[in-house]
């Protein structure tokens, strides 16, 4: 490869302030560093837009509104009845998400959402939470889940196979789908980098390129945000009432 | 065939992939406008399915160029 600059570079995680605890590594690193100004972020934006609270919202105070109403009407129609208890959590994943993938898109920032372990991490939450509200509300009866209703017995052979394997690979497609988007977005914004790099004056071809995908990319990070919080309502509603 | 060849075929092979994620982009947003087209006031209903379609039908085109990406920089 002739680039001068290595892809994958911008994903090096980098110890800012070294911490060891025994054998464990629990360094404060730039990733935790992304995370920490992503809810400094989100709480400020919430905290002080709302802190007047005027009758006729400013532009700070729509913005938090706004936020909080799109979210909430997403639980209300995906989530369905009984949901409500559980807006905060759908709420404070959009925003987290949200917030970490638009912070990445500044240069020289790093991408959150571009390490799978993050992602694995906020997609376990969520599947190990639904499973345990599943229970809670069900019992035992929340495996008739993977029970179609209607089926033939023997049809039944093959589809609670299929159920059960569609609903475990759930936190690895909710994970992975973020992740790959994320690395691939900013893989292909640094390899035209790269190129612009390496060409001299052509090199406007590869920036005017790299200016287009980097508003693809404004809209992905959004869009999978979105598509984050909708599916964790959607499995919140299989949890809540049974399909 | 020396290892770096063999890279270069896998990366190439890998971005197969995303012929199935334009079809699928294709198929959302061709579906969208024929929706709206028919019943323009379903516009507001039919939007935000369009566009769930749309991501999801690209991350399964952005997995194989993952896997491209990770062939070429990583191994």
């Amino acid at each position: 490869m002739a680039l001068e600059l290595h892809p994958l570079e911008q994903f090096k995680i980098e110890p800012l302030i070294p911490i060891h605890i025994g054998g464990l590594d629990v360094s404060y690193t730039n990733s935790a560093l992304f995370m920490t100004i992503a809810v400094i972020l989100i709480t400020s934006l919430l905290v002080l837009g709302t802190r007047r609270g005027a009758l006729v919202p400013g532009r700070w105070q729509s913005v938090a509104e706004m936020s909080y109403e799109f979210v909430a009407d997403m639980v209300e129609t995906n989530a369905g009845h009984g949901a409500e208890p559980y807006f905060p959590f759908v709420f404070t994943l959009f925003m987290f998400v949200l917030f970490s993938n638009l912070l990445g898109l500044i240069p020289y920032s790093y991408t959150v959402t571009s390490q799978i372990i993050v992602t694995f991490a906020l997609a376990a939450i969520v599947f190990i939470g639904v499973t345990i509200i599943g229970f809670v509300k069900h019992g035992a009866h929340f495996l008739r889940l993977f029970v179609p209703e209607g089926v033939p017995v023997i049809l039944l052979l093959l589809l609670v196979p299929i159920e059960l394997l569609s609903y475990f690979i759930r936190p690895f497609t909710l994970s992975i789908r973020l992740f790959a988007n994320m690395l691939a977005g900013h893989t292909m914004l640094a390899i035209f980098g790269g190129f612009a790099a390496s060409v001299g004056l052509l090199a406007i071809l590869p920036v005017a390129l790299d200016v287009a995908i980097l508003a693809l990319e404004v809209l992905v990070a959004a869009l999978q945000a979105y598509v984050f919080a909708i599916l964790t309502c959607l499995y919140l509603r299989d949890a809540l009432h049974l399909h | 065939m020396d290892l770096a060849a063999a890279k270069m075929i896998g990366a190439g092979l890998a971005c197969i992939a995303l012929v199935g994620a334009g079809i699928g982009i294709g198929n959302v947003f061709s579906s969208l406008i024929s929706a709206v087209a028919r019943n323009p006031a379903a516009q507001a209903q039919v939007q935000p399915f369009a566009f769930l379609g749309f991501a999801l039908a690209e991350a399964t085109g952005l997995f194989g160029l993952a896997i491209a990406f990770l062939i070429l920089f990583v191994f």
